[in-house]
């Protein structure tokens, strides 16, 4: 989308996302979404008094990785209280990392090359999570809210970008790429409709070549849609009133996902002033060097890195294999085609399969072993099963874990004798002579449609190379 | 009433725990009312536990170094089960989900926790007068404060109701009722006791430490709790250190350094305490040598920045919204403003006042910022005088112990009581306080020695020689 | 500096600190604060420019835990000590505005 009148919309972002610790940041509670509310947590997580906060080592292992694999600093770094009351925050202060925060200075090229800056990520707490009874469940208009802490103290890194962004495409394309990253070091699950991924967008236009404009942050954004529909109705907002002759007043605007638009929070009568200072129940993370080579040697490779090598291995990428290829990275399916082609598989086979048919079952994924996925499109490779069958076998596989093997015998997914299939062939030329004529004289078209027919008079289990094989031994 | 080191090694040689506990319930019957030093009492837990004791000693078992001696607890240490004040009614009615490990320490040296005593709310005074369940008296002189904000501790252990007790030091929170109270109170190395469980005032300044007659009980009760605790990140690392066996080290060949700032504007009589005190340490073979130290006098103020600071973000937990008390509102911004105008005493609400407005925005740099560079300054000065001798002599407070209400007129008052003891809280070391000598109406007086962090052995060594001058052996 | 302390800071500074002070606690607190802050006034004139603030007495750093479950509380107890607890949360009044 581009603004009208000489607009331009400038765009940071700021992602939190949880870590995939067993624990949590400053205690031992398990880190576990969905568990029954209360159920994880103790004095310390609970703010009690008396209680006091210990680093989770993995935490910062993980940190780390992001920081690396973000092309950040990584420097030592200090914690320190943001001080303000909520009731989701059980000791009415956060312990976050303020003025030197673990990684510094880094960047994130988006899939088309363009850069964007990082200027920290930095660790924190998680607060807990509050729930309003009243009619809409919303904020407003609730008589009374519940909390629940199993949420407080779980680990959070906070990716902040520079203001580097220009349309709404690059913002998505940012946290589409972002959360590739954080999946494959293994940092995070990056699912923002859970909540274990978050973005806040920051947004401002002006006139190209002028200074910033006055930003607006933009909360409550679930999905990389909502992300696009809130920054393009945002930008435009601000377009009117700044056209209307008004200024923009910098403030949090929340985004109301059924009515496609912002809106202020009641404005409360003064900022927030944080009081942040240095937290004196913690000390100073410095990791040692070998330490970061340790993290960098066993970082695992990210999306671009992994986008690249099985670009290579395809050799020309067309625009649609590309968007394949950038499907697979992204969910994570890389393993599955780099273990397929080891094997020797082709690697379009292997990409098709994976971009497809386990992408459309990605949360059953786990019945799905490498071994399987290889056995699978192996045989389909070899000709003993037809792509039919082998696409229903990956999706019964991933629904119920069952192996290849058994699913091929328990549906009779038996190789057609070829005898067989040459009779049936013979019977649909003899049907078609006019096609059949047509496809002697070379119409290359034509031959989609006798293995169409080919397919439906064997109910989809002949092999479609064995069926071309047939008709071009037929045609001489 | 006998020592701890007297009935711990009567118990483990299978003498009866019952009896120690007994006697603790007795004296505590006897004077309680008239002097308020405890605001909890379980008799009944604290004789099953002694029980269970010589229990374990007839089966053959040694309980440890404490085994059998009741040890009083300042109501700001979390204990499971048991009501926890901090004498404030914020936190009326609380029981605690956990034990601080200084109490699980105690259990793993046979010691036996024994109520929860009287102190200034929230640990912030210096005369327990502060306390929202009433002040409590000196058993020297009822008239007069035992001294804050570890009133209640230092009165259990002068009135001979436990032979031990546990406070907590921030600014002089020990030192300055062990001097009030004739008793010996340690301020330990910053680490070297856990604070878990400590209800926090000042985080980075906050030590749990003893209060015992005896030099050695103090020792034997430091060691037993000290140590590396994994559940505090600012804990040292090692363990606890051997203090007993050095007890009666001496002094010899010790520099001692006798500090002007340490004295300035103190009483004469204290003055002269102080003297008597070189002199002793000098005859027991130490050299005397005389230093200035001008940043001590930066203490105050920086202290009062920075302590008040931590507080103001230590005391945003108490909002009505998971445990303590709770008043009402229309929404819950106004119910925890409720919650904390009803909860909080005047001292309290002033320090958080305080502090919030040294962290805010426009005053930071002027204010906390500033005190934390003096800190630095501070920690610097000491290091140097600790290239000149191995401990400093001084003061504990101006003055003997003050009447109640004498002080309470000019908060600025009661702040200057914390003069001596409140340098070594900025810097982290250690210090001990032991009583030399007697004042106005023959109250006691108590004497200052400070060391280097984790200097404990040879201050409790020095602390000894004061203690033998003193003819209490 | 610390003169400055108008009685605007002062309830400023207790909102902040979700206090509510009457108009004569207003007063008498400006006049304490004062007091204190005008002691730190003498922090003031140390040219403490290139001292770095001390973060632990003793230098310790790395202060770390294992990744490993440790036993969480009873939620019977936790809930126990609740000033209005329902359906396993604890219950507040209706709160106004989002979280900063």
């Amino acid at each position: 989308m581009s603004l009208p009148r000489g607009w331009e919309m400038v765009i940071g972002l700021e992602v939190h996302t949880e870590l995939l610790t067993k624990t949590k940041l400053f205690c031992g509670c398990a880190n576990d979404f969905g568990a029954e509310p209360n159920t994880n947590v103790c004095p310390i997580c609970l703010g009690l008094p008396g209680s006091l906060p210990v680093i989770n080592r993995e935490a910062v292992e993980l940190a780390m990785r992001i920081g690396l694999a973000l092309n950040c600093r990584i420097q030592d770094s200090t914690f320190h209280r943001k001080n303000y009351f909520y009731p989701d925050m059980p000791k009415d202060y956060q312990v976050s990392q303020y003025d030197v925060p673990i990684n510094t200075e880094g960047y994130l090229d988006l899939p088309d090359g363009y850069r964007v800056r990082i200027e920290r990520a930095h660790m924190e707490e998680d607060t807990g999570k509050t729930t309003h009874l009243g009619t809409s469940g919303r904020i407003h208009g609730a008589e009374r809210s519940l909390v629940d802490y199993n949420r407080s103290g779980v680990p959070l890194v906070e990716i902040v970008s520079g203001p580097d962004m220009r349309t709404s495409a690059q913002a998505r394309a940012y946290v589409a790429e972002l959360r590739a990253i954080l999946v494959a070091v293994g940092a995070s699950d990056g699912r923002m409709e859970e909540g274990s991924m978050r973005v806040d967008a920051n947004v401002s236009v002006r006139k190209s070549g002028e200074p910033f404009g006055t930003r607006c942050e933009i909360k409550n954004v679930n999905s990389l849609r909502s992300l696009v529909r809130a920054i393009e109705y945002e930008a435009l907002r601000q377009i009117e009133v700044l056209e209307d002759g008004g200024t923009i007043r910098q403030e949090t605007r929340h985004w109301d996902e059924d009515r496609g638009e912002t809106s202020t929070l009641r404005s409360k009568e003064q900022a927030e002033d944080y009081r942040y200072f240095l937290e004196p129940d913690l000390v100073p993370l410095a990791p040692s060097a070998e330490w970061r080579a340790n993290v960098a040697a066993h970082l695992p490779a990210l999306p671009a890195a992994l986008r690249r090598e099985l670009s290579d291995l395809v050799g020309e990428v067309t625009d649609a294999q590309a968007d394949t290829i950038a499907t697979v990275v992204d969910l994570s399916l890389h393993d599955y085609v780099l273990a397929a082609v080891a094997a020797g598989v082709p690697v379009t086979l292997a990409l098709s399969r994976a971009a497809n048919e386990v992408a459309s079952q990605i949360d059953q994924r786990s019945q799905l072993s490498t071994e399987a996925f290889i056995d699978t499109i192996r045989r389909e490779n070899a000709g003993e099963i037809s792509a039919t069958q082998s696409k229903d076998v990956l999706l019964t596989v991933l629904a119920t874990g069952s192996t290849p093997a058994q699913i091929i015998a328990d549906k009779g997914y038996v190789q057609m004798a070829s005898d067989d299939l040459t009779g049936i062939i013979d019977g649909i030329i003899a049907a078609n002579p006019d096609d059949w004529a047509r496809f002697v004289e070379g119409d290359p078209k034509v031959v989609q449609f006798f293995i169409g027919q080919v397919m439906k008079a064997t109910k989809g289990q002949a092999n479609g190379k064995t069926v071309t094989e047939i008709l071009n031994a037929k045609r001489g | 009433m006998r020592s701890a080191l007297d009935i711990a090694q009567s118990v483990r040689a299978g003498g009866s725990a019952r009896a120690a506990v007994e006697a603790t319930v007795a004296a505590v019957a006897a004077r309680n009312e008239e002097l308020n030093v405890f605001l909890h009492v379980d008799a009944d837990a604290a004789l099953a536990e002694a029980d269970a004791i010589d229990a374990r000693v007839a089966a053959g078992e040694d309980p440890g170094i404490l085994a059998g001696v009741p040890v009083a607890i300042k109501d700001n240490i979390c204990q499971t089960g048991v009501p926890t004040t901090c004498s404030s009614k914020i936190l009326e009615g609380w029981r605690p989900p956990y034990n601080a490990t200084v109490i699980d320490r105690l259990r793993a040296a046979g010691a036996i926790p024994f109520g929860k005593t009287n102190l200034d709310e929230f640990a912030m005074g210096s005369s327990t007068e502060n306390s929202a369940f009433g002040p409590t008296r000196n058993p020297l002189d009822p008239s007069r404060v035992p001294g804050g904000s570890s009133g209640g501790s230092a009165a259990a252990v002068a009135a001979n109701m436990t032979p031990l007790s546990l406070g907590s030091d921030t600014g002089g929170s020990i030192r300055q009722p062990a001097a009030l109270c004739g008793l010996v109170g340690v301020k330990p190395t910053y680490g070297l006791v856990s604070r878990y469980g400590l209800i926090a005032f000042a985080s980075s300044l906050d030590q749990i430490g003893p209060f015992a007659h005896s030099v050695t009980d103090a020792a034997l009760l430091l060691e037993a709790i000290s140590g590396h605790d994994p559940l505090d990140s600012t804990s040292l690392p090692e363990p606890a250190p051997s203090l007993v066996a050095h007890v009666n080290d001496g002094v010899a060949g010790k520099r001692v350094a006798w500090v002007r700032e340490l004295v300035e504007g103190a009483d004469e009589s204290v003055v002269a305490s102080v003297e008597k005190a070189r002199e002793a340490l000098r005859d027991a073979g130490a050299t005397i040598v005389e230093l200035s130290i001008p940043e001590l006098r930066l203490g105050l103020s920086a202290y009062y920045l920075i302590a008040p600071a931590e507080a103001s973000s230590n005391l945003a937990r108490y909002d009505g919204v998971r445990f303590g008390q709770r008043v009402d509102g229309e929404d819950v911004t106004a119910m925890m403003e409720a919650t904390r105008t009803a909860g909080f005493g005047a001292e309290v609400k002033r320090r958080i006042m305080l502090g919030t407005y040294a962290l805010s925005a426009g005053y930071f740099d002027a204010y906390y910022g500033q005190a934390l560079k003096v800190r630095t300054l501070m920690i610097e000065a000491f290091s140097r005088a600790y290239g000149e001798a191995d401990m400093l002599l001084g003061a504990t407070t101006p003055s003997v112990a003050f009447e109640f209400g004498s002080k309470t007129k000019d908060p600025m008052a009661m702040y200057l009581s914390d003069v001596f003891t409140i340098p070594t809280n900025l810097a982290g070391d250690a210090a001990i306080s032991v009583p030399v000598g007697t004042g106005e109406a023959g109250l006691p007086i108590g004497v200052q020695l400070l060391g280097p962090g984790r200097s404990e052995a040879s201050l409790f060594a020095a602390a000894r020689v004061l203690e033998k001058a003193e003819g209490r052996s | 500096m610390s003169a400055d302390l108008t009685r605007e800071d002062v309830i400023k500074v207790a909102a902040l600190a979700r206090l509510r002070l009457t108009d004569a606690e207003v007063d008498l607190f400006r006049d304490q604060l004062a007091a204190v802050l005008g002691h730190a006034d003498d922090l003031a004139s140390l040219g403490a420019d290139n001292v770095a603030p001390t973060a632990h007495p003793f230098g310790l750093t790395n202060v770390l835990r294992e990744d490993v479950i440790r036993p969480s509380v009873d939620r019977d107890i936790v809930l126990a000590a609740a000033p209005d607890a329902q359906d396993g949360r604890f219950g507040v009044p209706r709160i106004v505005g989002e979280a900063p």
